[in-house]
């Protein structure tokens, strides 16, 4: 291989047997470049927005092939002034839209306090979602309680949202003696039955096939609950993405497949994992799901879709593919330096905006909201997320109290086997 | 008594775990409708329904994710893989999710799932119809593997399997499907209906996982087999006039260390085959857990006779599979020794 110039890599013409005038050039591969890297000015030219209310909204047993055009269209609920406008518009009152706000600001307080926890070495890791919180947020208040979401790492906000208790995630992410992983996952991994939060993975995409078996086995059991599977834009390139994507077709499955287009997975722009298809959502149409672009961080559009497709799923219309654009704001991980690799402005040039401000906007533009009141909420989350982590400091720290290291031999089995027990005697427990 | 085949005993102990429990779904690639290529789901989807026996796209991956997903559910499936060879797209779902999901949820979500496959050679199925890869599911905490020799313990096995809480890897020697193959491929094919482990009662029983069977009782070396190799074993030591002792393991994790060290102990020789390669295969696992227990007992070093480390081969497949001359030399070598 040779290098041939920046971003083409071609290959010599080694072992041809002619090499006239009449050769073809040697052939190229093209390696996808973000628009902008650090130093660039910050642009997102490929990037389609539909006006807000101007997307049409299906009814909910519509044919597959019928709705070709909203995998490439983007529907929007919140205009530029802050107006919930068009035929998406109207699934939530001013009651659930506070609660919705609060749900958000409560996502992200408790990701900045749980990164200052990792600064302090209370942890070793964490995962924020800064700048996405409508689409996890919005979509668990569009399920019944019952129904089970099979997330990746950055979906906080359905254990949130579902009510969770704040000191719960922060034992897990402590790793403390109250941590109801007992010390074995990566903090945020958080798994639990009772809320709809499926164990979350750190292999990319294994769950969104899982949750596509979950509503199978719904189905098969004569049951009303759903699932919804989670994936980001780069793990659509997994094989079970597709795997996800075939069983769902061929079985009907009430399932909702959701793909979150945050645009960078680690330093890989989302361009990469799309390659030439106009869109993530226009994935679905090979294989005949009703497939859906939405603005995540128009909190009513989430909500609306999410209502939408549940709906569908819950009658038997089968399953809903929605790609939810949004950007990453903060880094991956705490292990991350986005700087490293796209131009440092970039997450406050995003077109959609922040999901926070733009529901407090709307719910001002309604009279159903005050700059008083908002703060009056941030203090008080504030004020819970503190409490949180003080209780679970009580609890210890990664640098303190741990689960009993014996516990690490449980649970490998339903019970344990000779060989098991043998070597926790031999480790001294 | 009934007697069956080890297809027809797998057939049978499906049909007995979905009798008494309606959980127990099966599903893969022509398993439905067809009944499987080697016919072990044959009639279900007939008697128990499309809900209960159906067929998959051709998707390992899914096949084993989906079968997560309704075990987190509350189902028990029991998938197909078409052959073990095939097994490798689902080796993510099978490793970093059934396999850990009750340990990563400190028992929040289990997989109380089953993946049957056939496996070993002797059909000519070269590189992609004839591997034994029982030694990357052994090497996976979380895992069970389980490999039956004979109809008996191929349907108590697998009711045993379906009803664990826990994944199962149910490896099935597709060479002793129909008969008990003991390595002499020139000679004539004898069926299960002439073998006395060809008698299966009817209804359930099971075969608990970790317990080894004593295939032939003997005082003069121990060869510690399982599968097909099993019956290798036999006409080895009817060949050599060994008085061996044969145990058919049935269950390699977890592992019947009892019945190992009693026979070793006893007999103070030990050979370990397996079709399987050699290098870093479950026989020396075997090896080292003899030499840990029973190492002073041992007169003679532990001998191993398993695949060569070459893909399986086609056409030579014969020099390949470890038949009765090169086990038979193995045990008269360790007679002998020191």
């Amino acid at each position: 291989m040779m290098l041939v110039s920046n971003d083409v890599v071609g290959r010599n013409g080694e072992g041809a047997v002619d090499r006239d005038a009449a050769m073809p050039e040697p052939l190229r591969l093209r390696i996808p470049e973000p628009i902008a890297r650090p130093g660039d000015k910050p642009a997102f030219p490929d990037l389609l927005i539909d006006r807000a209310g101007e997307v049409r909204c299906p009814p909910i047993d519509v044919a597959p092939e019928d709705v070709v055009d909203l995998g490439s269209e983007m529907i929007r609920v919140l205009d530029i002034h802050g107006e919930a406008v068009g035929p998406w518009a109207g699934t939530l009152d001013a009651e659930q839209l506070r609660c919705g706000l609060r749900d958000m600001l409560t996502v992200r307080v408790f990701d900045a306090r749980m990164l200052q926890a990792h600064r302090q070495g209370n942890t070793s890791f964490y995962m924020q979602s800064l700048g996405e919180e409508a689409v996890s947020c919005a979509h668990r208040r569009a399920l019944h309680p019952d129904d089970m979401c099979f997330p990746t790492y950055r979906q906080q906000g359905l254990l949130i949202t579902a009510g969770y208790p704040l000191v719960d995630m922060i034992n897990q992410i402590y790793s403390n003696s109250h941590d109801p992983l007992k010390g074995r996952q990566l903090p945020v991994m958080y798994s639990s039955r009772d809320n709809g939060f499926f164990s979350v993975s750190g292999n990319l995409g294994t769950q969104f096939v899982q949750a596509v078996g979950w509503a199978m086995a719904s189905a098969l059991s004569g049951d009303t609950r759903i699932a919804s599977g989670w994936i980001g834009d780069g793990a659509t390139a997994e094989a079970d993405f597709h795997s996800a994507m075939v069983f769902a077709s061929t079985y009907h499955a009430p399932v909702i497949l959701n793909i979150v287009n945050n645009q960078w997975a680690i330093s890989t722009f989302q361009g990469f994992a799309r390659g030439d298809s106009s869109t993530f959502a226009t994935r679905g149409h090979g294989f005949g799901i009703a497939s859906l672009r939405v603005d995540g961080n128009d909190y009513l559009a989430v909500h609306a879709v999410s209502s939408w497709a549940a709906r569908r799923a819950r009658a038997n219309h089968g399953p809903t593919l929605i790609e939810w654009v949004t950007y990453r704001v903060g880094a991956h991980s705490t292990s991350d330096d986005p700087t490293a690799y796209r131009p440092k402005e970039e997450p406050y040039t995003w077109p959609l905006g922040d999901p926070i401000d733009r529901l407090k906007n709307h719910l001002v533009r309604i009279g159903e909201w005050s700059e008083e009141q908002h703060q009056a909420c941030i203090a008080d989350v504030e004020s819970a997320v503190r409490g949180a982590a003080a209780e679970a400091e009580r609890f210890g720290t990664l640098r303190s109290e741990h689960s009993a290291p014996a516990s690490m031999f449980d649970d490998v089995y339903a019970s344990m086997p000779e060989h098991l027990r043998r070597q926790r005697q031999q480790a001294g427990f | 008594m009934p007697r069956m085949t080890i297809v027809e005993a797998i057939r049978d102990a499906h049909a007995v775990a979905m009798e008494r429990d309606e959980r127990v779904v099966v599903f893969g690639q022509d398993v439905g409708y067809f009944g499987g290529v080697f016919r072990c789901t044959h009639g279900l989807q007939q008697r128990f329904g499309k809900h209960r026996c159906f067929d998959t796209p051709i998707n390992e991956s899914a096949i084993v994710g989906a079968a997560i997903g309704m075990g987190a559910y509350g189902l028990r499936p029991c998938v197909e893989i078409q052959f073990a060879d095939y097994v490798y797209p689902a080796y993510d779902q099978i490793v970093s999710e059934a396999a850990r999901l009750r340990h990563r949820s400190a028992g929040d979500f289990t997989a109380p799932i089953t993946i049957r496959m056939p496996t070993g050679g002797g059909i000519f199925g070269g590189q992609t119809h004839s591997q034994s890869p029982e030694a990357i599911f052994t090497h996976v905490a979380g895992l069970q593997t389980v490999i039956p020799s004979n109809p008996y313990d191929a349907k108590g096995l697998l009711i045993a399997a379906i009803e664990d809480d826990d994944p199962v890897i149910f490896l099935e020697p597709k060479r002793l499907y129909n008969g008990p193959f003991d390595g002499h491929h020139e000679r004539p094919i004898v069926p299960w209906s002439a073998h006395p482990l060809g008698e299966v009662p009817d209804g359930h029983y099971t075969v608990p996982l970790g317990t080894a069977r004593i295939h032939r009782a003997g005082d003069e070396l121990t060869v510690l087999t399982y599968g097909t190799m099993v019956h290798v074993a036999e006409v080895a030591a009817a060949e050599t006039g060994i008085d061996a002792e044969i145990i058919d393991l049935r269950s390699l994790v977890p592992l019947d260390l009892d019945t190992i060290v009693e026979s070793v102990r006893k007999t103070g020789r030990c050979v370990v085959a397996h079709e399987a390669t050699l290098t870093s295969g479950f026989g020396a696992e075997l090896c080292a857990v003899v030499q840990e227990q029973v190492l002073w007992s041992l007169e003679a070093p532990i001998a191993r006779v398993a695949g060569w480390d070459t893909p399986y081969p086609h056409a030579h497949e014969w020099n390949y599979f470890p038949g009765p001359a090169r086990l038979g030399a193995a045990m008269r070598a360790t007679m002998a020794a020191p």
